[in-house]
């Protein structure tokens, strides 16, 4: 016999609890899920690949995940180093830009998305000193980069924050005994042990970035092929009410992110092994 | 006699064997306010330069017009509606977490995450098969007179869906922190189920159950993109505040678009403003995650 597929216990609530997390979680999230999985089985696969297989469609999929990676690098490189600062460094306003870090959560993203645009296009603040060295941001590829940056912002820093304060000064203080220059002991004794939430937090980034549709779709200008972002092309297909395309895209998208994110996971791992840091 | 120099002033400050350089600390200190002023404080006053271009009146008017307030009242009843579903939901899903065991918790709980890697979009399209009128549920709802999709519900749907994880995965860490122990002593003594969760359970995560219903509410009233492909934006009728702002901005009305945005960076801000407030004052309760 295995164990027990639930526990006895003398906790009260079981029924209760368990009917309304069921029943809400399958009400709310995995039967709407289901319901596009379910209609790409209709649709079948040779269906989803012929949508997907398009010039538009493969040009806005490599688009998303390039521009997603690439935000999500630059936030993994500016993360930890906010993350570091903010934790180590006492100085006027830190606590200001402590809560601003969390600005891009609380923003919603229509907001931000007006914002950056009026910012960025070329009559706007920085988008006139950009056009004056002959730099376009807005409504091109660079416009979605820094919409994403902006969205992916938090994660990093708030996955590395509570690792680098738990971080014990005497590690440092013996690499340091030990002859081992500032630089080195960052290198080989503190960055590998912010490796595994860097790594999270990335992958956090990068899979809010993948889908982001509302901070992106003001400044990208929507040019078919060149910023046309995949989230769009599945409003493009709704409009249009055509249904069976619009979800072989969104399947594409879903099995694309949980390829990602399954990858990262094992990167994970890796690191931890290796690490030995959890 | 003396052969000892007195240093005039104060002593050459040692640096420490785990500090950067000076000139490296204020690099990165630097780099950090550049950073945040670039990516994060100049969108935010750019909000409020372009709502108030035509001057105070100018904005307030376009506030006051129809479309706006109506975008307004919609968003504030979707969030009243979404958010309290999202907490019962988040308390009986940290209850039925931590206070059992059983196969699949860990299962359980990536599902319950789910919401947080499927894009909005993507959220919207999922209910929108599933309600929308071609749909077998949807169609037949339609036909008895309660459309989902390009109505409230569907939007109510849409924010539940991408906000649903935000209480419960505030509450899990802390609740699995506190043990059983407090519940169990309480049950030893007689109380009855309720009121353990009324008076030992519910104290012990009140903070970090409003923690988790101020990220939820900030969302909920913020979404767009699963907003944008359930609601239809029918002016007056199932637009919300964001969907109105991408409205008004697509018709040139800057002033009125980045008002309306402006009342809802108002509201982000004061979600900053409790949530630090909370991080300050009860960082014991809240989650492992955030900062101690």
């Amino acid at each position: 016999m295995g164990r027990p597929l639930i526990h006895r216990s003398p906790m009260p609530g079981l029924g209760l609890s368990m009917g309304i997390t069921l029943t809400m979680l399958s009400l709310v999230v995995l039967l709407p899920i289901g319901a596009l999985l379910l209609k790409g089985a209709n649709y079948g696969l040779a269906g989803i690949w012929e949508t997907v297989n398009r010039e538009r469609v493969w040009a806005a999929l490599f688009l998303s995940f390039r521009l997603s990676l690439f935000a999500a690098l630059f936030n993994l490189v500016f993360g930890v180093l906010l993350a570091w600062v903010l934790v180590r460094y006492r100085f006027t306003g830190r606590r200001i830009l402590d809560a601003a870090v969390d600005l891009p959560f609380a923003l919603p993203t229509a907001v931000a998305g007006i914002s950056l645009t009026a910012l960025y296009a070329p009559n706007g603040f920085f988008g006139q000193m950009a056009a004056e060295i002959g730099w376009k941001i807005a409504y091109t590829q660079w416009g979605i980069f820094i919409a994403l940056v902006f969205v992916g912002l938090p994660f990093v820093t708030r996955t590395v924050q509570p690792v680098v304060e738990e971080i014990e000064r005497e590690v440092e203080e013996a690499s340091a005994t030990l002859g081992a220059s500032r630089l080195h002991t960052i290198r080989h004794v503190i960055l590998p042990m912010l490796t595994p939430a860097a790594l999270t937090g990335f992958a956090l980034a990068l899979a809010r970035a993948v889908g982001e549709y509302g901070s992106v779709i003001f400044i990208a200008g929507n040019i078919p092929l060149v910023t046309e972002i995949a989230p769009l092309l599945i409003i493009i297909q709704l409009e249009e009410f055509n249904y069976d395309a619009a979800a072989a895209i969104g399947i594409a998208m879903l099995l694309i992110s949980f390829a990602m994110l399954l990858v990262i996971n094992l990167i994970q791992v890796w690191s931890r092994r290796r690490i030995g840091y959890v | 006699m003396s052969d000892i120099t007195v240093t005039k002033g104060a002593p050459a400050r040692f640096r420490s064997a785990t500090e950067e350089a000076p000139l490296a600390r204020w690099a990165m200190i630097a780099a950090a306010v550049l950073g945040l002023g670039i990516l994060v404080f100049a969108p935010l006053i750019a909000v409020f330069v372009e709502a108030l271009a035509r001057g105070v009146a100018a904005s307030l008017a376009s506030l006051a017009t129809r479309d706006a307030q109506e975008a307004i009242k919609l968003t504030l009843t979707i969030a009243a509606i979404s958010v309290p579903f999202n907490a019962i939901f988040g308390v009986a899903a940290a209850w039925f977490i931590t206070k059992f065991d059983f196969r699949g918790k860990a299962f359980l709980i990536t599902l319950i995450d789910l919401p947080f890697s499927v894009s909005p979009v993507v959220a919207g399209l999922c209910i929108v098969l599933m309600f929308g009128a071609n749909s077998l549920i949807g169609g037949w709802l339609v036909a008895n007179g309660f459309p989902i999709v390009f109505a409230m519900p569907g939007i109510i749907l849409a924010t539940m869906f991408v906000t649903f994880p935000f209480v419960a995965r505030e509450l899990i860490p802390v609740m699995i922190e506190q043990g059983r122990a407090e519940e169990e002593a309480a049950l030893t003594l007689g109380a009855s189920g309720w009121r353990v969760f009324w008076t030992v359970t519910l104290p012990n995560i009140r903070w970090a159950l409003l923690y988790g219903v101020l990220l939820c509410n900030a969302r909920a009233m913020g979404e767009f993109g699963a907003v944008a492909v359930v609601s239809g934006k029918i002016r007056g009728q199932t637009a919300t505040m964001p969907t109105t702002i991408e409205m008004l901005y697509q018709e040139y009305l800057s002033v009125a678009a980045f008002s309306l945005a402006a009342v809802l960076a108002l509201l982000a801000l004061v979600t900053l403003l409790l949530k630090t407030a909370l991080e300050i004052r009860h960082a014991d309760q809240l989650a492992a995650t955030h900062r101690h």
